[in-house]
């Protein structure tokens, strides 16, 4: 599958992005500047994680109205698949793809730490590696990933099913110690209706490679590029 | 959402400055203005009942008239100034 990581003045993690998809999954992967207006043909369209504009006004604000985002719109809006890791999870906020807002964490420390997460859908392609109930162990870093909406949103998106992560300890139980930035309802990723459109908090391309300690994050990126179906060889990597 | 627009400051040849002050909403946990009231109190200000921390932007702008200029201000207040999920803003008019 063609992937575009998008990069904007700030990013970070486009080439981690990059690594994964091009030498791990040995997927045809390019990097698509913010300043263009072209998907060039990408059927994922990954926007990573950094500090888009030095975090400027809110995290991912700016970015959201770069002049790559209209067709990243165009291309989530008509069913191609988005995947928004950290600061591109702030970014698809702003730009009103997937519904809520982030805060500055709870206790307003930048959190770099290894979180749990519960996998809460498994009938999604970009969880077709793991099962309903998994628990896997991923990298955060951010200093806004405080999840919030109304209740009456919170509710809706708990009704549609479209929490796809939510932060739990070692044993996969919602605890409030678990849920270090405070989000709401633990969320620590979520999908649009249509499910094509993923944003989470936690970095999964740091986390895809054995040599690296960890592997849980490589189903998912995995999935992300599976164009249906389950991908069994990587199957034990849901951890 | 509030939208408060006070007396225009009209300068020379339609110009206009604009005072725009974001908060974040009352409903909504505000951990900044919460550590700053937790801070307040360590240093001895007793009796401070809340801080809210917020932005403010000053925006100079040129319009035709009164109602393009806040018309345009809202406009750039929903769209990038404030995020409406979980802040509110206000506009204040003011002389260059």
């Amino acid at each position: 599958m063609k992937c575009g990581i998008v990069v904007f003045p700030g990013s970070n993690c486009d080439h981690d992005v990059y690594h994964v998809l091009s030498h791990v999954l040995e997927q045809e992967a390019t990097f698509l500047w913010h300043q263009g207006t072209s998907l060039e043909g990408c059927e994922l369209v990954v926007l990573p994680g950094g500090f888009s504009y030095g975090d400027y006004l809110r995290a991912g604000s700016m970015a959201a109205h770069s002049p790559i985002m209209a067709a990243v719109r165009r291309h989530a809006e008509a069913g191609g698949r988005v995947l928004g890791i950290c600061n591109g999870f702030q970014m698809l906020l702003e730009t009103g793809l997937l519904p809520g807002a982030m805060r500055r964490n709870r206790d307003l420390r930048f959190l770099s730490v290894d979180v749990h997460l519960r996998v809460e859908r498994d009938d999604l392609a970009w969880c077709s590696n793991y099962r309903r109930g998994d628990v896997l162990r991923m990298p955060v870093a951010h200093a806004e990933g405080n999840y919030v909406d109304t209740e009456g949103a919170l509710d809706e998106l708990e009704r549609r099913g479209q929490v796809v992560f939510r932060y739990v300890d070692a044993a996969g139980r919602r605890e409030p110690a678990a849920n270090l930035n405070g989000s709401e309802r633990a969320i620590a990723g979520i999908c649009n209706a249509g499910g094509n459109v993923l944003g989470l908090m936690p970095h999964p391309e740091r986390c895809a490679e054995e040599m690296l300690g960890n592997r849980d994050g490589l189903g998912l990126l995995a999935g992300a590029v599976a164009v249906g179906g389950r991908v069994g060889a990587l199957a034990a990597a849901g951890g | 959402m509030t939208s408060q627009t006070s007396r225009h400051g009209r300068g020379p040849e339609g110009r206009f400055v604009a005072r725009v002050l974001v908060y974040p909403r009352a409903e909504v946990l505000d951990p900044q203005g919460r550590a700053i009231e937790d801070a307040l109190g360590r240093i001895g200000f007793d009796g401070v009942r809340r801080i809210r921390a917020g932005k403010s932007f000053e925006v100079a702008l040129e319009a035709a008239d009164e109602r393009q200029a806040t018309e345009a201000v809202d406009r750039m207040c929903r769209q990038l100034l404030a995020n409406p999920i979980v802040e509110d803003y206000t506009v204040e008019w003011v002389s260059e």
